[in-house]
């Protein structure tokens, strides 16, 4: 097809110049499709946001409630001048999507994050056929195989048990959106109470008004019982690790859920007691299967190793290329892709602005 | 293996020293004797003799990955281990193995007997029966390349435990030359010392900085303050060569460097005063290059140090002398438990019986009276081709590892040059994945020219700012090394400056590291390559 590409990168974002519209544009547009509401795919200031219902508090929660939102259901259709979109499950955390743009026949579509396995909290990934695919690839090394989540899991719980058999709290940490979810509802919960970070517990609010069932959590305020919250199970994000408002659990283990876990290094840099291999991005093989069932010629590879995965990609017969986002940016880590949250003693956020330096 | 591979696993999980002690007094008590005892040779050091050569490893384990040789060398980039990399490219092992750590190191030594052929096999079987835990482990041992995250201090205090018998003793026991195969776990934890190794080396004594870095200088005043009365104390000049025993026992000599290496053959200019020492002598000392009755500068040691063969011409170059500065063992008796003043009559003595004093030297104690006159002496260091000052309590005995109290080093400050980061590597370990290791540039004209490398000095936060910078501002890429755009500055240290024909700036920096960032400074203010050279003095 001849001039100009369907999905384009511009200095916004990704955008489709016959629909008028970005997807997960990383500078304020007039309209933008958010393929789910991490702050890196969903940022503040567009004049019009279309998304998944199940993002729908949580945007408003992060991007404020006043934001113009129009969301919809997966395979629920949408046009915009002309161009169809609809929104297909990405596995990657509750309300997240792939993004497929369809205009005089020709099929594109945008993966955001995602994963392949079934984390029995979102609804699990769906390959939809395009011409052109648009894919993250924040683990595209053949290091990185995921062990099944249910073995983690296991492990998790075992943790937790060992550490109340030898009196020490239990901190799990991960990140407040997606992973604390996960995390929640695979514990074992008659181990004892899930205690829960601020930041967390106001990302559970906010999915609980979207009708999101979860296990019950108790969050943790300065009126807290340290004892009895050292009894339990706490969940915390990554800007917490190494704080004061962690430090007063101790004695405890601390256990990191990442897929970054994987390689000892990062975990020995972090300084987990535990790592947890727990990720909500595919691995090199869920990739690989995933690009495969699209059907698709052509890739575009995001955030990750992309320069490596599309090498590999061009070798086994693809069109691939590299594309430059904002995304987490090249090989970046989920903390980097997240905006820090910064928390007080007390766990509350601390705005930007507040004293607090931002890495 | 499973216990042993456990056992690092357990180690890894936690960051807590008695944990790390509970972990490993627990595998002790239950493995065999064998499997214990080359645990121990494998945490301190001994490792068997590489079969298979890397290379071998690298394309056998490509091939069993079904991957391109691109694809492994950029894995091995991002996850900054051979033997991790390995692991976690492999395909899910296919059946299980139940052999010991023993039996796996008794099969590798048989590679030494085994064609290629059967060398592949023997590998590609033993990967195939194993955990990703276990390969890692079993790669690092047969690589030759395993290390752990665990001081000796933490393994000999669990063996202390296990055992009953002190630290300072099993620390000595587990020094020197034993091997696993033939030296067991019961000789070493016998009530007497059941060794008749006599090559066997005490454990150095080694000091703390009492400056812990530039940034926090000494006054005389302060030192007063922690040192108490300068009477108490011995100063000697801190010899920039390679810290060595020298042992005379059964009319055999035997030196050992601090790093555990014996290196006899090394230093033949020393043989000749060792040889005469009355029998059952142990000395601490500098092996330094040692020309016209002044010390030559590291790198001459350097030079001749990395050489396999000691051609006539290196000897000529680069002569050795003994600087010595305590006796450790006179007469066959160990003598560390004397005050420090004993020890050295002993070993003036020694000294002054020697018909080679120009190899066998003391080294000369300072005299000072008061800690202004030490700290206007140690200013001219550089002059005296020392690093500064070694400080020792004349009462201290001769104590097991770096301690805090009895001996002290007062270093002088480095020299430094404010320099523009240029390229930037991944690191290993700890660091895998991240950029930590650096080339830093000075101006020559108006051209940046690289002129030392340097990996540490900066903070965890600032590492991982540098890395976030260095992944979004790189020029150019050259396999793993990135060229970045010229913009952070960072003040580098060094000990010392020469000469060299091998390096494009025409200088070798010696223990060149970070000392800050200087994010006060623009590039344009980062010193010139002929600041550097007017160091060269």
């Amino acid at each position: 097809m001849p001039g100009k590409p369907l999905l384009e990168f511009n200095d916004n974002g990704i955008y489709c110049a016959a629909g008028k519209f970005y997807i997960d544009p990383w500078k304020p547009v007039d309209d933008a499709v958010i393929t789910h509401a991490h702050s890196d795919h969903a940022r503040w200031g567009s004049k019009n946001y279309l998304a998944h219902h199940l993002s729908r508090e949580v945007l408003k929660y992060r991007l404020g409630a006043e934001i113009n939102l129009q969301t919809v259901e997966y395979g629920e259709t949408v046009f915009k001048n002309g161009v169809q979109i609809s929104f297909h499950p990405a596995g990657h955390i509750i309300g997240s999507a792939q993004i497929r743009v369809e205009y005089k026949g020709e099929v594109w579509v945008v993966s955001g994050d995602y994963k392949l396995e079934d984390d029995g909290v979102c609804t699990p990934f769906e390959p939809v056929k395009c011409h052109s695919f648009i894919s993250e690839c924040t683990f595209g090394m053949p290091v990185y195989n995921w062990k099944p989540p249910l073995e983690v899991h296991a492990e998790i719980n075992r943790w937790w048990q060992k550490n109340i058999e030898e009196d020490r709290a239990s901190v799990i940490v991960g990140y407040s959106l997606g992973k604390a979810q996960r995390i929640l509802q695979h514990l074992d919960m008659s181990l004892g109470k899930v205690y829960t970070h601020g930041v967390i517990e106001n990302t559970h609010e906010a999915l609980r008004r979207n009708g999101i069932q979860l296990n019950p959590t108790t969050r943790i305020t300065p009126q807290s019982n340290k004892d009895e919250v050292r009894k339990g199970i706490i969940l915390a994000p990554p800007s917490s690790v190494g704080s004061p408002w962690m430090r007063r659990f101790y004695p405890y283990d601390f256990g990191y859920c990442s897929g970054w876990m994987a390689l000892r290094g990062a975990k020995r840099r972090r300084a987990a007691d535990r790592g947890f291999v727990l990720s909500d991005h595919a691995d090199w093989d869920g990739l690989l299967q995933a690009i495969d069932a699209t059907g698709c010629e052509t890739v575009y590879l995001t955030h990750g190793y992309t320069a490596a995965f599309s090498r590999y990609l061009a070798e086994i017969g693809y069109d691939a290329h590299e594309a430059h986002t904002l995304y987490g940016g090249d090989e970046a880590v989920e903390e980097d892709s997240s905006t820090v949250e910064l928390v007080n003693e007390e766990g509350e956020v601390i705005q930007p602005g507040e004293g607090a330096a931002e890495i | 293996m499973r216990a042993f591979a456990k056992l690092f696993a357990d180690l890894d999980e936690t960051n807590k020293t008695n944990e790390k002690v509970r972990v490993l007094k627990e595998y002790f008590t239950s493995v065999t004797d064998h499997d214990k005892i080359h645990t121990l040779a494998l945490f301190t050091g001994r490792k068997p003799k590489r079969q298979i050569n890397a290379t071998f490893v690298r394309t056998w384990a490509m091939e069993m990955a079904g991957i391109p040789p691109w694809l492994f060398e950029e894995s091995y980039q991002v996850v900054g281990d051979l033997g991790e990399t390995i692991a976690l490219l492999l395909p899910r092992n296919t059946s299980e193995q139940h052999k010991s750590l023993t039996e796996w190191i008794g099969e590798m030594n048989a590679l030494a007997n085994m064609d290629e052929a059967g060398r592949k096999q023997w590998l590609t079987d033993a990967w195939a029966s194993m955990s990703q835990q276990e390969r890692f482990v079993f790669n690092k041992v047969l690589t030759g390349s395993f290390r752990v995250g665990v001081s000796q201090n933490l393994i000999i205090k669990a063996l202390a435990d296990i055992s009953g018998l002190d630290a300072a003793t099993l620390t000595h026991r587990i020094m020197g030359n034993w091997d696993p195969n033939t030296f067991s776990f019961s000789q070493l934890m016998q009530e007497q010392d059941a060794s008749d190794d006599i090559s066997r080396p005490y454990p150095f004594y080694l000091a703390y900085a009492i400056q812990e870095t530039s940034d926090q200088q000494k006054t005389a005043e302060e030192m007063e303050e922690s040192l108490g009365d300068p009477a108490n104390w011995q100063a000697e000049w801190k010899w920039d060569g390679i810290r060595a025993q020298a042992i005379y026992r059964d009319g055999k000599i035997f030196i050992w460097t601090r790093g555990e290496e014996l290196s006899t053959d090394k230093f033949p200019e020393l043989h000749g005063f060792l040889k005469e020492l009355p029998d059952g002598t142990v000395l601490d000392g500098e092996a330094i290059c040692f020309s016209d009755g002044t010390p030559l500068p590291f790198n001459v040691l350097q030079t001749r140090i990395g050489r396999k063969n000691l051609s006539k011409k290196i000897l000529e170059e680069s002569p050795m002398a003994f600087i010595a500065y305590d006796c450790l063992e006179y007469a066959g008796e160990d003598i560390r438990h004397l005050p420090l003043s004993e020890r050295r009559e002993k070993l003036e003595e020694l000294q002054s019986k020697t018909s080679f004093p120009e190899i066998f030297r003391l080294s000369p104690v300072v005299d000072f009276s008061s800690w202004e006159d030490l700290y206007d002496l140690r200013l001219l260091s550089r002059e005296n081709h020392a690093e500064g000052f070694m400080l020792k309590r004349l009462e201290s005995t001769y104590q097991t590892g770096r301690k805090r109290g009895d001996w002290w080093k007062w270093k002088v400050d480095p020299l430094s040059v404010d320099a523009v980061l240029m390229y930037a590597q991944k690191g290993h370990g700890r660091r895998a994945d991240l950029y930590t290791d650096y080339t830093f540039a000075v101006w020559d004209g108006d051209k940046l020219v690289a002129f030392a490398k340097a990996y540490s000095g900066l903070t965890d936060k600032e590492i991982n700012q540098v890395d976030y910078f260095v992944k979004r501002n790189t020029l150019e890429k050259f396999g793993p090394v990135r060229t970045v755009k010229p913009q952070l500055v960072f003040e580098i240290g060094f000990e010392g400056i020469n000469k060299s024909n091998r390096h494009k700036s025409g200088v070798a920096l010696r223990f060149p590291r970070i000392l800050r960032w200087r994010t006060d400074k623009k590039i344009e203010e980062a010193d010139t390559i002929e600041t550097l050279k007017n160091f060269l003095g």
